[in-house]
């Protein structure tokens, strides 16, 4: 199975160790820093999976994912949601957005494959 | 006619406690029983003039009959049941209640009004806590150096075949984040750090300020008296704590001199035993003498048998928890089991600084009222500055709400800071 997945994530290190992860299952990752960049990569890229870390400079997981699910096009791609425990208000209004999981950091990588495996087959 | 319902109430109040009967009250103020009954259970409003004469009769103040303020309380008393209309207040007697125990009434009120200011504080203080910058800031920053050394150190350690160039970057990444992970730990220490060493004294129990007030003045009292009315000590309780204090630690210092202590420090080290063996003192009352003394640099933690602290002498590097129980590890609770039995062990506390102290504990037994009498047990645990070094250490907490060891064995609670 392949699939295509667009990483939205400031802290490069973690970036760079999800993009490992994901891209030795088989994978193909593409990385985007900026929040405000992340919607024109979107359109471009058309991925079968968006993870939003929800803390983001330039625009928030949160209106990258409400602006996703608004735009016709692109309105179907699910979406993984970065969070840190304890941010009960930001996840339920992620829940209400329209978010398809959440992954709380800090994360095991055996939970962030399974998490994308079973978001790509559904 | 500004009479208030409650006048009938008060009126049979009145009467009943002079043991007067209705007939007698009826007669003398020229109506019927029956109607003076109407007026005492407010169904009835009453003539100015004949409630003139009822006062007299009954011997009291017109005014006391004709409070109108009983108004305000009546519907002070409604708001506050309001709040617990699960408990199924009788709202129909409520002036009965106002009329009879204006006493008890006004003590339901205050009570209701504190009950409400407090909960406004407390979600003053939980906004402040959610919404503290500082705090947030730390701990997104710790997150995101503690997920990213996790995923990396576990890629290190589950992949075999991994290029070189990716190792190094790897091995870099893992380097930088823990050193962020590390800054980012001691800024948020320093924060609950802060939290806790009583910056808002408005909310501090009586203890806390006494602690807090004897810190100030390094646990020395050459003039108690005029100390005793510092504004640190807020309310009478404080006052009280002090006193005792003052007073224990005055006693310990005529039984134990300075220069004869100076020379057992000299030679034995802060050893309690060996203090209580020179001066034929108890156990209990060395180590107070040997802590609370000016510029000793030990701690100290006092507590009763429920294990509940009554002393806190913080030492640098390790301030006891202001709120909820202590660490069951602390060696002070070992000694507490074990009475009059000498506990010593070297703990090591949570955080990037690796803090080690000494810790010698001792727990004694009395029995104030005699062989018919409770058991009483105080257990001290005297805090050492300890070098790093190859002894092992039993590793501590301050208490679980606010400890580093996710995987302790003896957790009770979540820590608000797992990550």
């Amino acid at each position: 199975m392949t699939g295509r997945v667009l990483l939205v994530e400031d802290e490069p290190n973690i970036a760079e160790a999800i993009r490992f992860i994901l891209t030795r299952e088989g994978w193909d990752v593409a990385v985007e820093s900026d929040g405000a960049a992340a919607l024109g990569r979107l359109q471009q890229l058309r991925p079968d999976l968006v993870i939003l870390d929800l803390m983001l400079p330039g625009m928030s997981g949160l209106e990258i994912l409400t602006a996703l699910r608004a735009s016709p096009d692109i309105s179907a791609t699910k979406v993984m949601m970065l969070t840190a425990k304890g941010m009960g208000p930001e996840r339920e209004a992620a829940q209400r957005a329209g978010v398809s999981a959440f992954m709380a950091k800090p994360f095991s990588n055996a939970e962030m494959r399974q998490q994308v495996r079973i978001l790509m087959e559904s | 006619m500004p009479l208030s319902a409650l006048t009938g109430t008060r009126l049979r109040e009145r009467r009943l406690a002079l043991g007067m009967r209705q007939s007698d009250l009826a007669e003398k103020v020229g109506i019927s029983a029956s109607y003076l009954n109407l007026i005492e259970h407010n169904r009835r409003r009453i003539a100015d003039g004949l409630l003139v004469q009822m006062a007299n009769v009954l011997a009291v103040p017109l005014a006391s009959l004709q409070d109108g303020h009983a108004d305000g309380l009546i519907e002070a008393l409604s708001a506050a049941a309001a709040e617990m209309p699960a408990l199924g207040a009788e709202m129909d007697r409520v002036e009965d209640l106002a009329g009879r125990f204006p006493g008890w009434s006004a003590a339901i009120v205050e009570f209701h009004s504190r009950n409400r200011a407090l909960a406004r504080a407390v979600e003053v203080l939980n906004d402040r806590m959610a919404h503290d910058p500082h705090l947030s800031a730390s701990l997104h920053e710790v997150l995101n150096a503690a997920a990213s050394v996790r995923s990396t150190a576990a890629i290190l350690a589950d992949t075999d075949d991994i290029d070189p160039v990716w190792l190094k970057r790897f091995h870099n990444n893992l380097h930088t984040d823990s050193e962020r992970l590390a800054v980012g730990a001691e800024a948020l220490v320093a924060f609950l750090d802060a939290s806790t060493s009583g910056q808002d004294q408005a909310g501090a129990l009586p203890q806390e300020e006494v602690e807090a007030w004897a810190e100030a003045q390094d646990w020395t009292f050459p003039d108690a008296k005029a100390n005793l009315h510092s504004d640190q000590l807020s309310s009478e309780a404080a006052r009280s704590l002090a006193q005792s204090l003052v007073e224990r630690l005055a006693h310990d210092n005529q039984t134990m001199p300075e220069a004869e202590v100076q020379l057992i420090l000299a030679k034995h080290g802060p050893d309690p035993l060996a203090m209580a063996r020179a001066f034929n003192v108890p156990v209990l009352a060395a180590f107070r003498r040997i802590a609370l003394r000016q510029g000793s640099g030990f701690g100290l933690l006092i507590c009763d048998g429920s294990g509940t602290l009554t002393l806190r002498k913080s030492v640098a590097g390790f301030t006891p928890p202001r709120f909820g129980a202590a660490c069951p590890l602390w060696p002070l609770f070992t000694a507490l089991a074990r009475a009059e039995t000498p506990v010593e062990a070297v703990i090591a506390l949570p955080g990037p600084q690796g803090i080690r102290l000494r810790a010698r504990a001792y727990c004694q037994i009395s029995h104030p009222s005699g062989f018919r009498g409770p058991e009483l047990r105080e257990a001290a645990m005297l805090l050492i500055q300890e070098p790093a070094g190859a002894e092992p250490a039993i590793e501590i907490g301050p208490t679980c709400r606010i400890c580093l060891r996710p995987a302790c064995p003896a957790r009770r609670e979540p820590s608000i800071l797992s990550i």
